[in-house]
């Protein structure tokens, strides 16, 4: 981590401990006076949605659900056109107004710019879409297997540097598909503490036991591998199948680039097998965009599972399994995704891979190159200026993810009603997706940025920030300038 | 006091004399005088012992017999202190591993490798490359052939109309959505789809997923947790299996299609929380409209009033009866002659006849609004890409339209017709009985009651290739998961469109027993262990 820290200062910690203080005892106040309400359930039925599940979605999400969910009505470019919503009014749905508003867009996972229609990559979906149709009404393994696929798979495994790769169509499913599919009971599961949800999803599918290590801290992981391995499995003291360690290339919510070098170290000295989720890397780091093991330095032959999506470089959908020939050949076999569900739209598939046709230089142009450079460049700029404004950024440079702590709930509602007014549209995320005390605003920055638009979203950013009080960290600018230099390739 | 126990001792002499009597003499004593000295023996020693008496314990600790008492206690005490054992240890303090025996283990430790091996047999075969869109006839390695594998029931796909929607949808949003529906990945086509998709349902809202796949097990886990029960067919598709497991509820599984081994399971249930009177939970029954396994129907109705009887909620997926099934097309349920709101939750997947990708949940609005904040698939995924939402809404209004009762009928004459030919086929059998006669799935068995299942798959993928090469007609065998629990025999599956002519329909059957005649050993006998 560069500069940002998840330890609020002290007052702020305690204002945020208050903050949710009251909204509990409020909470429990109003739902005091609900229980005397009558209520139409069902005799017999136990109620649908148990009270203390739904406690933090009855008090508190419904006082500011109009921060999220914000329908679109344009590409999610670097400008997007938002529909307006009525105002909050208790817990009934929003209603569109028909109005519409233009802002500058510092949410959509757009690394590259190719959400909008690209002038090489939107024509050849197109043909295809003529050719093959949207969907192929099959699966993979039946009849839906088009030459667009094909092609895809194998232009991914060489992107990446791997022998095979197969696609699937949800990167959130790719991970609770394949986790299963390679451990089982007896294995053990490593998991970075700050992994997304699908890791977590599919490491509870499949049976495995599952330990957690501190985020992105190798020595944590060498630690916690010596230490089941010596033990072997609980209760039958049996030695372990085999280990699977799980990290992602850039963590969503905190913006920051795993310790791939270290962590493979640990992983190849005990043997383990690694499992690299590269979501929001592959596209975004490197200069050729190959991701993290290419930012890193590290040789791909060392990672035994890799896998990306194209939802945020490729402005498409899916994801992808890359990895030795024999494991793509096993989860052909295996994985569900390939059986059950319908396969990847021809022209999504399509759309994947003239970006990376794009990014290769393919073209004939260097577009590609010239992207990802901006990316770089948006986004070091832009977070040097955020720390220098003195706000409190996770994450480290090249990552175009960069959250901005909130800590106070209350803020949450602030910062977004706040940069709505003023025409960005920024991502704001609190519990139950991030830990009660460190809500924060995440900006993802994108190559279709220019610098003007992002020297106008930071205008807007400062003047919320000193709205806020957003600014816990005045004094950072001191160390900062030049910092940029220091950033590898 | 003093004659008491005078007395006492006059009795009880008179009782040894009597008892000394009954040993010596034998029959000395007649019967009834010698239960009249028993009877005296209990009295006396009752007088010892009763309050008052000599060791009644009052007396006893007063006269100094708690010196006694504490005696005992003493030695007790001595004992236990005195006594030699091995000292209590726990295990960490028995054997602590130094870093030298770590470093050993980690060393000696060998992993399996990160995949089983495959044998040959369970390869997959290549599956055919299509290159034209998912038609009746379609283009597959390179040759136009008569589709019977696509789910695309309604034979929309590549609707010319539609593609203009989509291609224009393409031009101003993009491929794909670029973030997940809350955070600005909400496109208005998809409030658009949510809204159309309830109306068609007859439900008051409706939440889309970017995945079939990701549907059913983001639904299950939203609202079923340890505590919870949920009740499924054993033969339902993998993703509600894996719904089942991720929500960590209790699953009970009931025979396939059997009501009556539902209604066991529901009393067994019923019987054993009351007898730990176990608080009232959340309980679902989970079926499928059609079986993509089988092929074959749910009886929803029974099922419907077994889950009114008991106060389950019941959970149907119409992946494949959505569009199918129904006078309006809205799936089984409908079929089954249940009104909309009868059946609690409603899921399915848009890549069947709705000729789309992904999947969609429909319910009140207090199910579908909880899932926007509990579905996993919902909340931690890209939306839908909004020209597939595009793709969907073209169904839709198809089959609102006026050409929908055509395309309905179209598709049940053609199954039906389908179904009547292959049952005909010697050799082999076709899944479900006359209740299935609507669905347009068939899976076709090897007749052959037992038989080893590679071996029997091996004949019907020899089968399916012949009648590609020779007949060109595109089939598949039905190939599962090692991962799914269900255990089918292996069978041929067969999809059945409205754009199918009966032309097309009669076609096929002819290829599938063409195939099957020179593929299956013409004996009747148990499948070979050697395929030809």
């Amino acid at each position: 981590m560069t500069h940002g820290t998840l330890q609020p200062p002290f007052f702020i910690a305690l204002a945020t401990m208050a903050s949710w203080a009251f909204f509990f005892l409020f909470g429990h106040m109003r739902d005091l006076v609900r229980k005397r309400l009558p209520k139409a359930a069902r005799k017999g039925y136990a109620p649908i949605r148990q009270d203390y599940e739904d406690f933090y979605t009855r008090r508190m999400f419904y006082r500011i659900h109009d921060c999220w969910n914000r329908p679109i009505c344009s590409a999610p470019d670097a400008w997007v056109d938002v529909m307006e919503r009525t105002p909050v009014d208790g817990q009934k749905p929003l209603k569109l107004t028909g109005a519409t508003r233009r802002c500058l867009n510092l949410g959509s996972y757009n690394y590259l710019g190719f959400a909008a229609a690209d002038e090489y990559c939107t024509p050849r979906v197109l043909a295809t879409m003529r050719e093959l149709g949207w969907s192929m009404c099959s699966s993979r393994i039946d009849a839906g297997t088009t030459p667009v696929h094909l092609e895809l798979e194998s232009l991914v495994a060489e992107f990446v540097g791997k022998q095979a790769a197969l696609t699937f169509g949800m990167g959130f499913a790719t991970n609770s598909i394949v986790i299963p599919a390679i451990v089982g009971r007896g294995c053990l599961i490593l998991s970075d503490a700050l992994n997304h949800a699908s890791i977590v999803a599919g490491a509870r599918g499949s049976g495995a036991k599952v330990k957690v290590f501190a985020h992105n801290d190798a020595d944590h992981l060498e630690a916690v591998l010596r230490a089941s391995i010596a033990e072997g499995q609980l209760r039958t003291r049996r030695p372990w199948r085999k280990v699977l360690v799980v990290v992602e290339g850039i963590y969503s919510m905190e913006g920051e680039i795993v310790d791939l070098a270290a962590i493979v170290a640990v992983a190849k000295k005990y043997k383990a097998y690694l499992y690299l989720d590269e979501a929001h890397s592959i596209g975004a780091l490197g200069t050729g965009g190959r991701g993290v093991c290419e930012a890193c330095g590290v040789d791909p032959a060392d990672i035994d599972v890799m896998m990306g999506t194209f939802t945020k470089s490729f402005g498409s959908c899916g994801g992808y399994i890359a990895a030795d020939r024999g494991v793509i050949d096993y989860l052909r076999r295996v994985a569900p995704g390939h059986h059950y569900a319908t396969s990847m739209a021809p022209p999504a598939a399509q759309q994947i891979v003239s970006a990376l046709r794009l990014i290769r230089g393919e073209d004939g142009s260097d577009r590609g190159a010239r992207k990802i450079a901006a990316l770089h460049a948006n986004s070091n700029w832009f977070r040097r200026r955020l720390v220098e404004i003195g706000c409190n950024v996770l994450g480290d440079w090249n990552s175009p993810v960069m959250p901005v702590m909130l800590f106070q709930p209350g803020k949450i509602a602030a910062a977004s009603r706040l940069c709505w007014e003023r025409g960005v549209a920024l991502v704001v995320v609190g519990f139950p997706a991030t830990p009660l005390m460190t809500a924060r605003a995440r900006v993802c920055i994108s190559a279709a940025h220019t610098r003007e638009d992002l020297e106008h979203a930071l205008q807007v950013l400062d003047e919320v920030s000193e709205l806020a009080l957003l600014k816990y960290h005045p004094r950072k600018a001191l160390h900062l300038n030049g910092a940029e230099h220091l950033v590898k390739g | 006091m003093g004659e008491v126990v005078e007395l006492a001792r006059a009795r009880w002499a008179a009782a040894c004399a009597g008892t000394r009597d009954v040993i010596s003499g034998g029959a000395a004593l007649a019967p009834g005088r010698r239960g009249a000295v028993l009877l005296q023996a209990a009295e006396d020693v009752y007088e010892i012992f009763k309050p008052g008496g000599r060791l009644h314990p009052t007396y006893f600790l007063e006269h100094e017999g708690h010196l006694v008492v504490e005696a005992v206690f003493l030695a007790v005490i001595a004992y236990l202190t005195l006594h030699p054992r091995a000292p209590h240890r726990s295990r960490k303090q028995e054997m602590p591993l130094s870093e030298q025996e770590i470093d050993d283990l980690c060393e000696e430790w060998q992993p399996e490798p990160l995949h089983k091996p495959l044998p040959n047999s369970q390869a997959l075969p290549e599956p055919p490359v299509i290159s034209s869109a998912a038609g009746a006839w379609v283009v597959a390695n390179g040759r136009r052939v008569l589709n019977m594998v696509s789910l695309n029931f309604l034979g929309v796909a590549g609707d010319p109309v539609v593609m203009e929607e989509c291609a224009a949808t393409v031009v101003k949003y993009g491929v794909g959505s670029c973030g997940p529906r809350g955070f600005y990945g909400t496109i208005d086509v998809h409030l658009e789809l949510e809204a159309r998709l309830a109306e068609f349902m007859g439900t008051e809202e409706s939440i889309i997923y970017a995945y079939d796949l990701a549907t059913i097990p983001s639904v299950l886990p939203a609202f079923a947790n340890a505590k919870d029960l949920i009740v499924c067919d054993e033969g339902v598709s993998y993703p509600i299996q894996n719904g089942c497991h991720l929500s960590r509820a209790k699953v009970r599984y009931f025979k396939h299609n059997d009501v009556a081994d539902l209604e066991r399971v529901l009393l067994e249930v019923a019987a054993q929380d009351r007898r730990v009177r176990k608080p009232l939970n959340r309980r679902f029954i989970v079926v499928e409209g059609i079986y993509a396994q089988y092929g074959d129907l749910a009886p929803l109705a029974a099922i419907h009033a077994l889950k009114c009887k008991y106060r389950y909620r019941l959970v149907v997926d119409e992946s494949l009866a959505l569009g199918v099934l129904g006078a309006h097309g809205r799936g089984a349920c409908e079929h089954s002659g249940l009104a909309p709101g009868q059946v609690e939750i409603v899921a399915a997947s848009m890549g069947n006849a709705l000729a789309s990708v992904g999947g969609f949940c429909a319910g009140e609005r207090e199910i579908v609004d909880h899932q926007r904040l509990s579905g996993l698939g919902y909340c931690y995924s890209a939306s839908l890409p909004p020209l597939l939402a595009t793709a969907a809404l073209g169904t839709l209004r198809t089959l609102q339209g006026a050409q929908a009762p055509k395309l309905l009928a179209a598709l049940q004459r053609n199954a039906r017709l389908l179904r009547d030919l292959l049952a005909n086929i010697p050799g082999v059998s076709v899944w479900g009985g006359d209740a299935d006669e609507a669905s347009p799935i068939v899976h076709l068995q090897l007749a052959a009651a037992e038989g080893d299942a590679q071996a029997a798959e091996a004949v019907l993928q020899a089968a399916v290739d012949a009648a590609l090469a020779d007949s060109g007609v595109l089939l598949v065998v039905n190939r599962l998961s090692p991962l799914d629990r269900v255990r089918v025999k292996p069978s041929i599956r067969l999809a059945v469109t409205a754009a199918h002519s009966e032309a097309d329909v009669r076609t096929a059957a002819a290829a599938v027993a063409d195939a099957l005649a020179r593929v299956v050993p013409a004996t009747p006998c148990p499948v070979s262990k050697q395929p030809s």
